[in-house]
Formats: structure tokens, C-alpha cells, sequence
């Protein structure tokens, strides 16, 4: 072996230096530059067009910022703008959401996390079948399922006014969209917590069970506790999914109870009078808020449940 | 003797796979009992039978005297530590060792007092607030062990339980293994792939292939007195060298190699046909010992592994691989040629056709 000599001593030594505009960093930050334009640019445009008057729009300047900053198109937007007859803003629709999101969200958390916990650790007869056809329900045309729904609800809402000798209707109230977002949530979230589950290992469930605990006992004792992040993940998965909603909102409740997205389409697509492009804009960042913020408290969160619940399939 | 595990026909399977085939074992009160095999054997899946974490397809499970088949494993009054500790990750030790007996709805100072007594005994006292996360491996299993321990059973099921850990921790907890059961007395019943824990834990070892109890006895008669071909491979390192052959009339002939097997005890008599005679390495006299020997030739050193304590020669025997353990200063090289003896009777015979013991 050759000796080592001191001319080599001066050559290449400890990390490698890197060049800071090397042309795949500037192919990089490049794209990400502009990605982040296209994203930011229209974003910027919403939020300096809801604080202009409407003098100021009409000069046309869209990207020029407001002279006068105004908050009256978001107090507009939010207890003033109508839809039809009803000239209450979009508070209605922003309760309506809440009212129909909370339970929608909690009621399919709830199911799906059982489910999959049943799937992994308390395998029954049939049980693969069972998950399959659940699985199969996620690739079925949420149109092909509309109008059967509609009976569905229609009908089991005159059942049960028939046997309870009331006049209780699912079609057209929060409760039967509530029912629609849960049962549609179903396959997705239940495939992402039997993932979950099945990654989290086998002999805690079994030193469980040796340790007395039971079905219930096993899933709040010992599965809860270890299962944050995915709770997390669907959490978001829901409150996003059933917050965008427009299409069950718009078919299975009716204007009193419409939800935030329809009544922001029913505000923006009015075709009296003049438009108002600064309320309409107000109308639309306070309708997007709301996943906006989760996004942002639970980012990280998000991410990391993901990862997890990828591991294993 | 009372039997303190009783399985009677214990037939498994996994669809059209069966798992467990009719099998029968007898497990004394107190007694230390190792079911050692190779991955795939059958041994953790009979041990999950046991403790009621499998349903037998057929069969009895008895612990005590009573028949638990179809009991919960809290009510079979069963312990068991496994190979990944399994430690609940959001509790603490203290949370670890008292969640069986909160699930019993034990009173407080009664699961006090037996956590307590179980941390004292594992000596994980100072460990007691902490969470798993915070724990070394071998801390973590004293931890497994402690949450078998406070629950007082009269059974405790350890499956592959050391595995996890490097090899000076598992060789410190073999032993304190062995002396917890010196002192407690209860039953063990241990899974492992990993001869050496069986040979010094046990009382007793099953060894299992394919779902069958190839041979269940006491490690020195597993060791010297395999019932089959299988068990006398399985068991030693490196194992077992065999010759393919002839035994007749006393007298065992391969190829060129013709010795007779005298003083060998006979597992039946008067056989006569196809045969192999396997010989352990520790068994191979080399240096002035090989003088005694009533088998004695010269053979081609192949491979050297010193080890330290030993060496190992690969060496070639009428042209079957065969290996030689040596003191460790033994000073050979791969080339040399090397003068072996051995004794016939210290080897074992088995039928060519059924590979059980002659």
C-alpha cells in the first residue's frame, strides 16, 4: 500500500463543501418561488379587495393596495349580505356549518376508530370481506348515490314521525346531512385507523388481554392513549372535508339550514343589483377560515400522523 | 407428581395449515419447561395456546387441574412476558405493573403492596415513576417480568423474552432468570430458538419441529442421547458430524471408515441395514488424548475458527465435512494434517429411514 504522503494531507478533507447557487438549488427555490406566487398572488388580491370601498374597485387596480382600509364589506359579508329574502349575512351559514360539522366529525371519528380497532385486534369471521367491501364503497360515485339517499332519508324520517308521533324529518335537516358525512366518511377513515392499528404491535394487545382488560378497556386504556396523531389526521380529514362540502349541503337540507359554502355560492352568484366584489371576497376568506386555522394549529401534527399511519398496510 | 400444566390432543390450525398437530404435554408444578425449535415450529403458537391468546381447534387446555380451554388468559391464571417487553408506552412503571390488578378490581393497598414487592424483588424500585421510554432494554423486560410477577400466578409464559437484548445483558438476565425461579418455585414455561438459554434454564426441553414434540427431556439426555436425527442436529454448535452407512452386526462401515460400536447402549437391539453415526465436535480426541482412542486417523485441517475458549477445525472425513473442537491454544493451521481419535460409544446411531435413535 502506498504511504500516505503530506502532498495528500492538503487534498479534499471533512465535509463536502457545497455551493450555495448550485443549479439544482436554483431549479429548487426557483419553482418554489413560483409555485408560492401562484398560490400567494390571488390570496394577496382576495384580502386587499375586501378592504377597498367600492369607489376604489372600480378604478380597476386590483393589485394595488387599498388607499382606505375598510372593514365594512366584512361586517356585510357577515350579518348583512343576502341570500334570497334573508338579509342576515353569512352567520347563519356559519352556524349552520358548526352545527352540522361537530357532530358529523365526532359521530364518524368515533365509528371509524372502533371499526379499525375491531378489524385488527378482534378479527371475526368474515371480517376481510367485511373491510373489503367497506373499501369498495370509497371508489362508488358519490352521484350514484344521491337520490337513493334522498329516499333513504325521506323515508326513515316519516318512519320515525309515524312511530313517534311527531313531525320529524331527516331530508332536508342538519341531522340527515350529519347521518350523509358520516356514512361517506366511513371508508377512508376507517382504512386510515386500521392502518394505524395495525402498525401499533401485537403483543401490547395481548399483554392487555392477559392483564384482563376487554374490548373497551383494550381501546381506552391502552389504543387511545397511543393514537393521537391519526385522531389528529382524521380530525382534519373531516373538519376540511365536511367544512368544503357543497354538494350533500345543497341537496339534503334547505335554506334555513344550508351550510356556509352554499349560502357563500348563493351570496356570490346573486344576479341583483350591482356586484359587490369587496363583500363578495370578505364573504369567501371568512368562509375558508375555518379550515384555514386547523391547517395551521395542526400542521405538524398532520404530518406526523400521516407518516405514521404509513408505515404499515 | 401434580401436573400443573396439562395439554391433552391439542390440535391448531390456521385454515388449511395446521399449526399444532395432536399434541400432548405434561408440565410439573414448579417445573422450569423450554420448547426450543427453529422460527416457524409451532413453539410460540403452542405458548399462545396456553395462555388463551390462540383458540385451540381441538383439544384441552388444563392449568391446575382445571380445564381453562375456553377461559379468558386473565382467568387462566397465567403470566407471560414477551420477546418486545410490550410495555404500555403512556404509563409508567408503576401504571405497567398495577394495570392487570386494577383491572381485577383489586383494592389500592393491596396492588400497593404487591407492586411494591415486585419492584423489590426485580429491584426496580428507583424505576417506579418512570415511562418505558425512559428505560434500558434489560430494564424494560425486569419491567415485563414484574407486571407476570404481581399478578401471583402460578404460571408464568416467557416467549423469546431475552432475544431482544445484546448478548452480555441476556447472558446477566439468564441468570437472574434461573435464580427467580430458584426462588419463587412457580411454573415456567419458556419459548426460545436459542440453544444455550434452553440448555441451562430448563428442567426440562420440548424440542418441536413442525408442530410435533420431537423429543421432551431433561438437556444432559437431549444432549447425549438424542431420540432422533433432528434433535441431534439441532441441538450443539457446530452440530453434530454424521457419516451415511452400514451397521451391522455390531459394526458401523462408510466407505473406507469401519469401526465397531462397542460399549454403545443400544436404543434397540440387533439392528441391522442403513445407518448414520453422528459424533459431537467435543467429542474428537486430539494431541496425547487421541492414544485412548478406540477410532484413530489422520484427516486435512480445511478451516481454522479460533474462538478463543475453543478452536474449531473443518476438517474432511472419507469426504464428508467434518469438525474437530480443540483447546483454544491448539496451534493448527487451514493445511496441516491432523491426527483425531474418538470413541465410538460417546457417539449416537440413527435408522437411515426413519432417523430415530438405534
Amino acid at each position: 500500500m502506498a504511504e500516505v504522503t503530506a502532498a495528500d494531507l492538503t487534498g479534499p478533507k471533512g465535509a463536502k463543501p457545497r455551493r450555495a447557487f448550485s443549479p439544482t438549488n436554483i431549479m429548487i427555490y426557483g419553482t418554489l418561488l413560483v409555485v408560492c406566487l401562484y398560490y400567494l398572488l390571488p390570496l394577496y388580491v382576495m384580502i386587499v379587495t375586501s378592504l377597498k370601498g367600492m369607489p376604489e374597485i372600480r378604478l380597476g387596480n386590483i393589485f394595488s393596495p387599498p388607499v382606505e382600509v375598510t372593514f365594512e364589506p366584512w361586517v356585510k359579508a357577515w350579518s348583512e349580505a343576502c341570500t334570497g329574502i334573508n338579509c342576515d349575512g353569512l352567520s347563519r351559514g356559519f352556524w349552520n356549518s358548526v352545527a352540522i360539522l361537530i357532530p358529523s366529525v365526532f359521530v364518524s371519528i368515533a365509528v371509524a376508530s372502533v371499526s379499525g380497532y375491531a378489524l385488527v385486534n378482534w378479527k371475526f369471521k368474515g371480517s376481510e370481506v367485511f373491510f373489503t367491501i367497506l373499501i369498495f364503497g370509497a371508489f362508488i360515485p358519490y352521484q350514484v348515490m344521491i337520490y337513493p339517499i334522498v329516499i333513504i332519508l325521506r323515508e326513515t324520517g316519516q318512519s320515525i314521525s309515524y312511530v313517534t308521533g311527531t313531525d320529524f324529518r331527516l331530508m332536508g335537516s342538519i341531522w340527515g346531512l350529519v347521518i350523509v358525512h358520516t356514512i361517506f366518511g366511513m371508508p377512508i377513515l376507517t382504512l386510515l385507523f386500521r392502518n394505524y392499528f395495525s402498525s401499533l404491535p401485537e403483543e401490547l394487545f395481548k399483554a392487555a388481554r392477559v392483564d384482563g382488560a376487554r374490548f373497551w378497556g383494550i381501546f381506552f386504556k391502552i389504543m387511545l392513549p397511543m393514537s393521537l396523531p391519526i385522531f389528529v389526521v382524521a380530525m382534519i380529514l373531516q373538519v376540511t372535508g365536511i367544512w368544503n362540502d357543497f354538494l350533500f349541503g345543497v341537496i339534503y337540507t334547505k335554506p334555513e339550514t344550508y351550510p356556509m359554502t352554499v349560502q357563500l355560492n348563493n351570496i356570490v352568484n346573486s344576479v341583483q343589483g350591482v356586484k359587490e366584489y369587496n363583500v363578495n371576497m370578505a364573504a369567501t376568506l371568512l368562509t375558508g377560515l375555518v379550515p384555514l386555522v386547523i391547517y395551521f394549529i395542526s400542521g405538524p401534527l398532520f404530518v406526523r400522523g400521516i407518516a405514521a399511519g404509513a408505515v404499515k398496510g | 407428581m401434580t401436573h400443573s400444566v396439562e395439554i391433552k390432543n391439542l390440535d391448531l390450525s390456521f385454515g388449511a395449515v395446521d399449526v399444532l398437530k395432536n399434541l400432548n404435554l405434561s408440565i410439573g408444578e414448579g417445573e422450569f419447561l423450554v420448547l426450543l425449535g427453529s422460527s416457524g415450529c409451532g413453539k410460540s403458537t403452542l405458548l399462545n395456546c396456553i395462555a388463551g391468546l390462540l383458540e385451540a381447534t381441538d383439544g384441552q387446555i388444563f392449568i391446575k387441574g382445571k380445564n381453562v380451554t375456553w377461559a379468558e388468559p386473565s382467568e387462566r391464571g397465567i403470566g407471560m412476558v414477551f420477546q418486545s417487553y410490550a410495555l404500555y408506552p403512556q404509563m409508567t412503571v408503576e401504571g405497567n405493573l398495577s394495570f392487570g390488578l386494577k383491572n381485577a378490581r383489586m383494592p389500592k393497598n393491596e396492588i400497593a403492596s404487591r407492586v411494591a414487592n415486585a419492584a423489590e424483588v426485580l429491584q426496580i424500585e428507583p424505576l417506579l415513576k418512570r415511562k418505558p421510554s425512559a428505560l434500558s432494554g434489560g430494564q424494560r423486560q425486569r419491567v415485563a417480568i414484574g407486571r407476570a410477577l404481581v399478578r401471583d400466578v402460578d404460571v408464568f409464559l416467557f416467549d423469546e423474552p431475552l432475544s431482544n437484548l445484546d448478548a452480555k445483558l441476556r447472558a446477566d438476565l439468564r441468570v437472574e432468570l434461573k435464580q427467580l425461579h430458584a426462588r419463587l418455585g412457580n411454573t415456567m414455561i419458556y419459548v426460545t430458538h436459542d440453544q444455550v438459554e434452553a440448555m441451562t434454564l430448563a428442567d426440562r426441553i420440548a424440542i418441536m419441529k413442525d408442530g410435533l414434540i420431537q423429543q421432551l427431556d431433561s438437556p444432559s439426555e437431549i444432549y447425549s442421547r438424542p431420540r432422533n436425527k433432528y434433535v441431534a442436529d439441532f441441538i450443539g454448535s457446530p452440530s453434530m458430524n454424521f457419516f451415511e452407512g452400514v451397521l451391522e452386526s455390531g459394526t458401523f462401515r462408510a466407505g473406507d471408515l469401519s469401526f465397531a460400536m462397542d460399549g454403545y447402549v443400544y436404543e434397540r437391539d440387533g439392528f441391522s441395514g442403513a445407518a448414520s453415526f453422528g459424533i459431537r465436535p467435543e467429542h474428537i480426541a486430539t494431541g496425547d488424548a487421541v492414544a485412548a482412542s478406540a477410532v484413530q486417523m489422520d484427516v486435512p485441517i480445511k478451516v481454522v475458527e479460533p474462538l478463543g475458549a475453543d478452536t474449531l477445525a473443518l476438517t474432511d472425513v472419507a469426504g464428508t465435512s467434518f469438525w474437530v473442537r480443540m483447546e483454544g491454544a491448539a496451534n493448527v493451521k487451514a493445511g496441516d494434517s491432523l491426527r483425531i481419535g474418538f470413541d465410538p460409544a460417546r457417539g449416537s446411531l440413527f435408522d437411515a429411514g426413519d432417523e430415530l435413535r438405534i
